[in-house]
């Protein structure tokens, strides 16, 4: 698995962790490459349906990322996101699905250096699971495939 | 069940409902729901074992919504549908009288929807053991045979969203599946989509499911679907100590928040 590069997708807020993901790169500090990240106006926006969307067409791991509690620039979208992923982690683990593929963190628009290191975390740890076969396998089976197995 | 029979009879003959939701003997002997609107035909009623549909799902629907006042056969589950909907401000508590059942199944007169919140407070509405049961034995399989569970349970899913249309709290007129741009769900009806699809479900009804079970119950393929939403009505009250359905003035769950709720997996 040495010369497999991960596909990661990061769901950011506009206010904090865009504007933190933003100070790393000014700060010159490198991190892993394999990131993609997708602007968001808040946290309170991220579907859960969005990250099975990113499973699906291809992400082997996802990071989610907003403003710290009581930081958020509409005052209350983290904390609602924050309900909404406990109760989807939850439901994740009671079917199954890995939910180490997915990071969510707080970061800042001060904390550049933090940013860098949630990357890298989760670039090791996604190369470390491998690319998200089991997933994708049911994505691409086709209909007629499954009928015919019945 | 005399006694609601009469109280039946006497609210239709008085025109202090335009319509009764309860239950009748189907020609398969089966409990099937009755929509009785002649005060001549209320000795149809029936209430016993087999009357295990949650009738509350009714109420949200135009069909009977347009008789104005209606009354309803009500077990406990089907009274914290009751609640869950007058608290999302879905029915008119008003236009609704209740026909009481007791969890031991006796007729409760319940003159409006105080006493029905006076009985709810003192009743506990528990799984019933079964479901408990299969709760627990999935909770004992690691991550791996979890996934294999459900992608062979899933894939037997047709989408034929008798679970939506089952399900009191699924009242949406234009549901998410619906919705085709995106195309949030995929319609053919394939292992993926499948899983999308109950996922969906279960985070919609995450803090709004009442664990009824007739979403499972609903199934003609038998797929355990109801083990999801049960799963996470579990997790709502371990997290937030809501139980829903309790109250008329409740807040849904995933609408509203504590600025100091516990997790420990962000970072």
């Amino acid at each position: 698995m040495s010369d497999f590069e991960p596909k990661i997708v990061a769901f950011v807020c506009n206010w904090c962790t865009y504007a933190g993901a933003d100070l790393t790169g000014t700060s010159r500090i490198k991190y892993s490459s394999s990131v993609k990240i997708i602007r968001f106006p808040c946290t309170g926006r991220i579907d859960f349906m969005l990250l099975l969307k990113a499973f699906a067409n291809g992400a082997d791991g996802i990071i989610v990322s907003g403003c710290h509690p009581n930081d958020c620039h509409y005052t209350s979208g983290n904390f609602h996101a924050k309900r909404r992923w406990i109760m989807f982690k939850e439901l994740m683990d009671f079917m199954g699905i890995n939910m180490r593929r997915i990071t969510f963190s707080w970061v800042s628009a001060a904390e550049g250096a933090k940013w860098a290191d949630v990357v890298n975390a989760t670039s090791d740890t996604i190369r470390e699971l491998g690319p998200y076969v089991s997933y994708r396998e049911l994505v691409n089976r086709p209909v007629e495939e499954e009928v015919r197995n019945e | 069940m005399n006694s609601m029979n009469a109280r039946a009879k006497e609210l239709l003959e008085n025109k202090t409902v335009n319509i009764i939701i309860g239950y009748e003997e189907g020609p398969t002997g089966i409990a099937r729901p009755a929509f009785i609107t002649d005060p001549a035909t209320t000795d149809n009623l029936i209430y016993d074992d087999r009357c295990v549909q949650n009738l509350a799902v009714y109420l949200t629907k135009q069909e009977v919504k347009s008789f104005g006042k209606m009354a309803i056969v009500a077990a406990l589950p089907v009274m914290r549908s009751i609640m869950m909907l007058i608290s999302e401000k879905q029915v008119v508590p008003e236009n609704i009288i209740v026909l009481g059942i007791s969890t031991d199944g006796k007729y409760l007169d319940m003159a409006d929807m105080s006493v029905m919140q006076g009985y709810i407070e003192k009743s506990v509405l528990t799984n019933p053991e079964k479901y408990k049961a299969a709760l627990a034995d999935l909770n004992r399989l690691n991550a791996e045979e979890r996934f294999v569970y459900w992608e062979k349970e899933l894939s037997n899913c047709i989408k034929c969203y008798a679970c939506r249309q089952a399900c009191p709290m699924c009242y949406c007129i234009r549901c998410s599946t619906e919705v085709n741009q995106p195309q949030w769900i995929p319609v053919q009806a394939n292992t993926h989509g499948n899983m999308e699809w109950h996922i969906l479900r279960a985070m919609h009804l995450a803090g709004r499911c009442i664990s009824c079970g007739e979403c499972g119950r609903a199934c003609p393929l038998g797929i355990p679907c109801h083990l999801l939403t049960m799963h996470l009505t579990d997790k709502v009250y371990d997290y937030f100590k809501v139980n829903a359905g309790t109250s008329e003035n409740m807040n849904s769950v995933l609408s509203t928040f504590e600025p100091n709720d516990k997790e420990s997996f962000i970072i």
